[in-house]
């Protein structure tokens, strides 16, 4: 009899104070999940960006108006994820294993309830069929599927590399570790280091005890939707802010 | 109740199971025959006595079949070893020119499957006959039967698409993982084999 590996919850924790908006987790994101090159006449409502950099203005300080980048994704809610509850197709899955919030394309009808659902955003449609231009198509990761036009599709916490991960640790008789093992790409693009994965349900590991210290905050943590993944900052602008509404840019105001 | 009465009515009945039933599922599948004869029997018999993972390795980050490349086959067959047509065919055209053998892969998986073998046959401990049956006893290799509307192989169902009187590694659909998976306790979620 085959005995599960244990529990975990995987998670993620960013530092905004080292994050310095350029942008490489947005790109290695897209190369790593076969996001195609946006169609033309996207915008920044229609593209695919599982991972988004966004520029958040401090409200209400003209003199000395100051800006953090958040790098927002799917925030992987724990409990009752909205997206999951409101899918007619069941293709959001919760797995009890990993605590990843999944998109499941191939059965999503297109109604897009998760999106307008989701307090983060963090959801994208597929107004057009995926193309790359010619060649570009041997740049795609075998290890993840494409995804037609008429889908919504998100963050997966880079599944495709977990099971990399659980394949090499299936060879070497060991398990998987998250942030060592498993460390998604994002995590690993990241120049400053800004993002940290790891499992949440381990106390001994880095993540767990980085979670409690203080500066530490989850985006509209009141709709207890106990997402994992956290953010932390040293500036108290910065926290009270992104806990009211998630982001507010010139251009639009993400609200929760 | 007048039987003739109802007669076209029965024939029509008649008829269309055998369509359905017969006609149609023998009309779906084409066979195509592999493009090099191979005896499994003769490699893992006495005289050669190799195992399957002699040939089929399955290390972390072999995708799918582990079919050995024509490399693998020249440590050995360098030279013909006697003188069939299917030896001579391997030594001629794959081995000399580096090309490698155009298997059609019975067991072949969607793009949206992540199968590891390494996880059943290294973690799980099954053996290769349990999914595979006597695949490996074989003389020859039969025809690969392809599915003309999705492309997909016969071996997914099993010999029988009603799944009566198959074998118990015969079929390789995701109802056949899933079982598996809950009889060893393993979680079924989507993402655990979907990519």
């Amino acid at each position: 009899m085959q005995t599960n590996s244990k529990q975990s919850r995987y998670g993620m924790l960013i530092d905004l104070d080292r994050c310095t908006g350029c942008g490489a987790c947005m790109l290695a994101c897209a190369v790593e999940n076969n996001i195609p090159p946006a169609h033309a006449g996207t915008t920044d409502r229609t593209g695919l960006t599982w991972m988004r950099v966004h520029r958040v203005e401090q409200e209400g300080n003209d003199a000395s108006t100051q800006t953090v980048y958040l790098p927002l994704m799917c925030q992987q809610c724990d409990e009752h994820p909205p997206c999951e509850s409101v899918c007619p197709q069941k293709a959001v899955e919760y797995d009890p294993e990993t605590g990843i919030v999944a998109q499941i394309p191939v059965r999503c009808l297109g109604c897009r309830y998760c999106m307008t659902a989701c307090p983060y955003h963090a959801r994208y449609f597929n107004w057009w069929d995926p193309s790359w231009p010619a060649g570009m198509e041997k740049t795609l990761n075998p290890g993840v599927s494409t995804r037609m036009r008429g889908v919504v599709e998100k963050c997966n916490l880079c599944h495709g590399r977990l099971q990399e991960a659980r394949e090499q640790a299936a060879a070497s008789g060991t398990s998987v570790v998250a942030g060592e093992t498993f460390v998604p790409a994002c995590v690993e693009a990241c120049p400053t280091r800004a993002i940290m994965i790891g499992d949440l349900a381990d106390p001994e590991s880095e993540i767990a005890r980085q979670i409690k210290t203080p500066g530490t905050f989850r985006l509209l943590e009141q709709l207890g939707t106990q997402p994992k993944v956290y953010y932390s900052s040293a500036r108290q602008w910065v926290r009270e802010q992104l806990q009211r509404t998630i982001a507010s840019t010139r251009t639009e105001v993400l609200n929760g | 109740m007048n039987l003739q009465q109802y007669r076209w009515f029965l024939v029509g009945i008649v008829v269309a199971a055998i369509t359905g039933w017969i006609v149609f599922p023998a009309a779906l599948y084409e066979r195509i025959e592999q493009p090099l004869q191979f005896s499994h029997n003769v490699h893992i018999g006495e005289a050669v006595g190799m195992s399957c993972t002699d040939c089929h390795q399955m290390n972390a980050g072999e995708r799918g079949a582990a079919i050995p490349a024509v490399s693998k086959c020249a440590e050995c067959h360098s030279e013909a070893i006697g003188t069939t047509e299917a030896e001579l065919k391997l030594v001629e055209d794959y081995i000399k020119t580096e090309r490698e053998i155009p298997w059609l892969v019975y067991s072949q998986q969607p793009q949206n499957v992540h199968f590891s073998h390494i996880a059943h046959t290294g973690r799980a401990n099954i053996r290769c006959e349990e999914c595979h049956g006597p695949h490996g006893e074989s003389e020859s290799l039969r025809p690969f039967e392809r599915n003309r509307i999705s492309g997909y192989s016969r071996d997914i169902w099993g010999s029988s698409i009603t799944r009566v009187g198959n074998a118990p590694w015969e079929g390789k659909k995701m109802d056949d993982c899933a079982d598996c998976h809950t009889k060893r306790g393993v979680v079924n979620s989507c993402l655990k084999c979907h990519q």
